[in-house]
């Protein structure tokens, strides 16, 4: 660390050890939250620089700069990459790694060499779905769906096998937050005394170990399908290729959860740091959490529809599909209550959260529209459905992320960001998301399929909106790379506790000492009190 | 190690647990969401088992009619035998009786290579016949058709269950290792227990996989 | 420091389970159709299953001591197992649901 002349008095995390072997073989939660970091602002930018490209192929009718065959290519590995390698570990694993102990007053995670090699996997994984592209690369989506992925081009075995590695390492970080939760809180931390992050990460880490098995043993399927044609996915062979969806989706739909639950944690603590304020029902948020995260595990058949399904199965998901806008209201319910008549701050990572409430529950009720079975006959595999998720998880989870990363900036690193700038961010991204996606419901409601690698003519104009909206989205996380890289080197030292919040991390120094704290905390209260 | 803990096992205490017991309870919590987690991968196969087998009920019998259930029967006994020398094992390693404990260990891992080598009889006789899982399967004689579907299932869980045995002998040997070192007391065997534990796992899947393979008509 | 409150559970115990557990063996065995041509009709597989629950239930409150535990490692277990009959449920709810419309797969 070159900074370290300017405080080399204080001896934190970041410079008690020295050298690129210390930081690769760490046991130091806030050390591997920060590998995790690096890992997964790359694939971030590989999976958003792929969408770029998309946009810039969709910009017009016609080929423009791809085939359609590098467009099915491009678009897989945007979907894979953004899911496997950024969201999934997104939160949980960078910014809940670092966070989760401190909130609870512990000194590390349960077990720090499963977490260091936790990190190992996701990176193992991500090289050997990456070394696909030099067996023809994968063109299946990133769902893999049978039979077409068990005939496709041979890179998809590589795709597969990575993210069953990248599958270990969500499950030892969901394993090991588990166990610190029940094991490692600080005197007097009650389970009613935690931050709501915490419940979002628990309720998260639950899900992370009921379903990735399911997801192991789908991919395991698909690679003995494609290496020994076990038949078990192929009707040739008397197989059924809907049950593939049914374990596929086992895990897949759970996983949307494991994406937005942290980013809803992040917003709780936001939105009540921010407006000054006790949170609303602190209860009901927490017990809510948990409620998606169970709810979560029934409703995994409205992604078969129209897949052949029977219509018995179909109603049946429908209804408990529904069910699942009833603990998420409850959630958006509670922020909006806490902000109720609090003294709110329009600090970035404040309007990040305002940003994510907004568009989180756009996503949020045009789920429900799509949850109805005869509005996804029609809906189904259009840009209704893109325009839908993408609110969720871009407009949810990573408006969440990037409020994390400026909240908790200063903690990490101990150096204050440039405000401007990070506004400026936020309206580039703010904006050019609606302007990206909004049209997208209007292309699915008139009937754009997804996934195609062209349209009709009376789809442009609409495409190429989308499609300036999301360089502006691009601009947008490109200034603020620059920001976040810039604070690093050469912001400003940042104060012990810059927010005023009052969770356990603002008790310590910024950046925090290598055993976090120096004299063990004693709980006496909730987490949020202010007033 | 930085906390000064004047106990005598401090070598073995993290610096973030207060005390081995507490070390020991969360390693013990760990290893049971672990073996959750196989639970549910080892249930998908389940899950796919069943499916087909009621779709496919005659097809499936004759499929079993090929497996010799007295191998099955053999390797039963064994895994059982074996999981109750791990039993004891963890018992002497709790009672500091560290060389009768290693004697336990090593009977566990005489048992699951016994169930190894029997296992290699059966797969290279099968393959001998033709019975081989997928597109490999070239049986002559088949009485119905898709009958290779039935083999699927079975090289997949016996193959899946047989390499966490080889996992779990890998497993033991480490941990006989380390009580040969002396690295275990009453207080701290925690990775014994843990081993002991995975290995149970494996034993109680194959109770579950005898029956529905072997012996379903 | 020590590990007194850890249950150490006599050999004798073990053995009396490893002999049970033999005997479900031996019973599975012995009601099976291909081996002994006992056929209780649809229920052949349901006996097969049962038995094997048995020695599970065994395998796990014995060796690896449920039944001194916590319960926390229970309930942990136990929702593996529920989460694994959830998907078998829904699954076979829509295969068999199909399957009496079309008439196969």
């Amino acid at each position: 660390m070159t900074s370290t002349s300017t405080q080399a008095d204080e001896i934190n995390y970041l410079n008690h050890q020295k050298g690129i072997w210390s930081w690769l073989t760490t046991l130091d939660h806030k050390r591997i939250g920060i590998l995790y970091m690096i890992t997964v602002l790359t694939f971030f930018l590989i999976g958003g620089i792929f969408a770029m490209l998309l946009r810039v192929e969709l910009f017009a009718t016609g080929k423009n700069i791809m085939s359609a065959a590098q467009y099915n290519q491009v678009m897989t590995f945007h979907g894979a990459i953004m899911v496997f390698m950024v969201i999934i570990p997104g939160i949980p694993a960078f910014l809940g790694n670092f966070i989760l102990p401190l909130h609870i007053g512990a000194k590390d995670v349960a077990f720090p060499k499963l977490n260091l090699l936790s990190w190992y996997c996701l990176v193992v994984g991500a090289v050997i779905a990456v070394s696909s592209l030099l067996y023809g690369g994968v063109d299946t989506g990133w769902t893999f769906y049978t039979p077409y992925s068990i005939h496709t081009n041979n890179g998809t075995t590589f795709v597969v096998i990575g993210a069953f590695v990248m599958g270990f390492s969500s499950i030892l970080t969901g394993l090991n937050f588990i166990v610190t939760v029940h094991k490692l809180r600080a005197p007097g931390m009650t389970f009613w005394r935690m931050p709501l992050f915490v419940w979002a990460l628990y309720s998260t880490a639950v899900i992370q170990i009921l379903a990735t098995p399911i997801l192991a043993i789908t991919l395991l399927l698909i690679a003995a399908e494609r290496i020994l044609g076990v038949g078990i996915f192929d009707p040739a062979l008397g197989g059924d290729p809907i049950l593939f969806q049914h374990f596929f989706w086992f895990y897949s739909h759970p996983a949307v959860y494991i994406m937005i639950l942290p980013a809803m944690g992040i917003v709780t603590e936001l939105i009540t740091t921010f407006s000054r304020k006790v949170i609303f029902g602190y209860k009901a948020i927490a017990l809510s959490s948990v409620g998606i995260a169970a709810v979560s595990f029934f409703v995994w058949g409205h992604h078969l529809f129209v897949s052949g399904q029977s219509e018995l199965a179909g109603i049946i998901f429908s209804f408990i599909t529904m069910l699942v806008g009833v603990p998420t209201a409850i959630k958006v319910f509670n922020w909006t209550a806490t902000m109720y008549k609090g003294s709110i701050q329009f600090s970035s990572p404040m309007l990040f959260a305002l940003g994510f409430l907004f568009l989180f529950t756009i996503g949020g009720v045009t789920g429900i529209i799509l949850a109805t079975i005869a509005v996804d006959v029609r809906f189904h595999d259009t840009y209704f459905v893109v325009a839908h998720f993408h609110y969720v998880m871009v407009g949810g989870t990573l408006m969440a992320i990037m409020g994390g990363i400026y909240y908790w900036l200063p903690k990490i690193f101990g150096r204050m960001y440039s405000e401007f700038w990070a506004r400026i961010t936020w309206v580039l991204i703010f904006i050019g998301f609606n302007v990206a996606f909004f049209p997208q419901f209007v292309l699915g409601a008139m009937g754009m399929p997804r996934r195609y690698y062209d349209y009709l003519p009376q789809y442009a104009s609409l495409n190429r909106i989308s499609s300036v909206g999301s360089w502006t989205i691009g601009l947008g996380f490109f200034i603020a790379l620059g920001v976040i890289i810039y604070a690093i080197t050469k912001g400003k030292k940042a104060p012990a506790n810059p927010w005023g919040g009052k969770t356990l991390e603002w008790t310590i120094a910024s950046p925090p000492p290598h055993e976090n704290f120096l004299i063990e905390p004693i709980i006496t209260a909730g987490p949020y009190e202010y007033r | 190690m930085s906390t000064a803990n004047t106990h005598t096992h401090t070598s073995h205490l993290a610096h973030h647990f207060q005390n081995l017991e507490h070390q020991f309870a969360a390693a013990k919590l760990g290893i049971w969401l672990f073996l959750c987690t196989e639970i549910l991968m080892f249930g998908g196969l389940f899950v796919g088992y069943v499916i087909y087998h009621g779709i496919y009920q005659e097809m499936f019998a004759e499929g079993a009619k090929h497996l010799d259930w007295h191998l099955g029967a053999i390797n039963t006994v064994v895994l059982l035998l074996s999981s109750f020398t791990m039993a004891t094992g963890v018992h002497f390693a709790q009672k500091n009786e560290s060389s009768r404990s290693l004697l336990a260990l090593g009977a566990t891992v005489i048992c699951g290579l016994i169930f190894m080598i029997i296992k290699y009889f059966e797969y290279t006789h099968k393959f001998h016949l033709g019975l081989e899982p997928g597109r490999f399967f070239h049986f002559q004689g088949a009485e119905h058709s898709n009958l290779a579907l039935y083999f699927s299932f079975y090289f997949l869980m016996t193959g899946l269950h047989g390499v966490h045995v080889l996992v779990g002998l890998g497993l033991i040997i480490w941990v006989m290792f380390r009580t040969r070192c002396g690295d275990f007391d009453a207080n701290y065997y925690t990775a014994v227990e843990c081993v002991g534990l995975f290995w149970h796992l494996v034993d109680l899947i194959w109770i579950y996989l005898f029956p529905l393979l072997y012996l379903v008509g | 420091m020590n590990q007194s409150e850890h249950h150490i559970v006599p050999i004798k115990t073990y053995f009396k389970v490893f002999i049970s557990l033999l005997l479900l063996t031996l019973l599975t065995v012995v009601v099976a159709r291909p081996v002994s041509g006992f056929d209780a009709g649809i229920f052949n597989a349901f006996i097969a299953f049962a038995i094997a629950t048995l020695k599970a239930s065994l395998v796990l409150a014995f060796f690896m001591g449920l039944k001194y535990d916590k319960k926390q490692n229970l309930v942990i277990f136990l929702a593996g197992v529920f989460f694994v009959i959830i998907m078998f449920a829904f699954c076979i709810l829509d295969i068999y649901s199909r399957i009496q419309v079309t008439g196969s797969l």
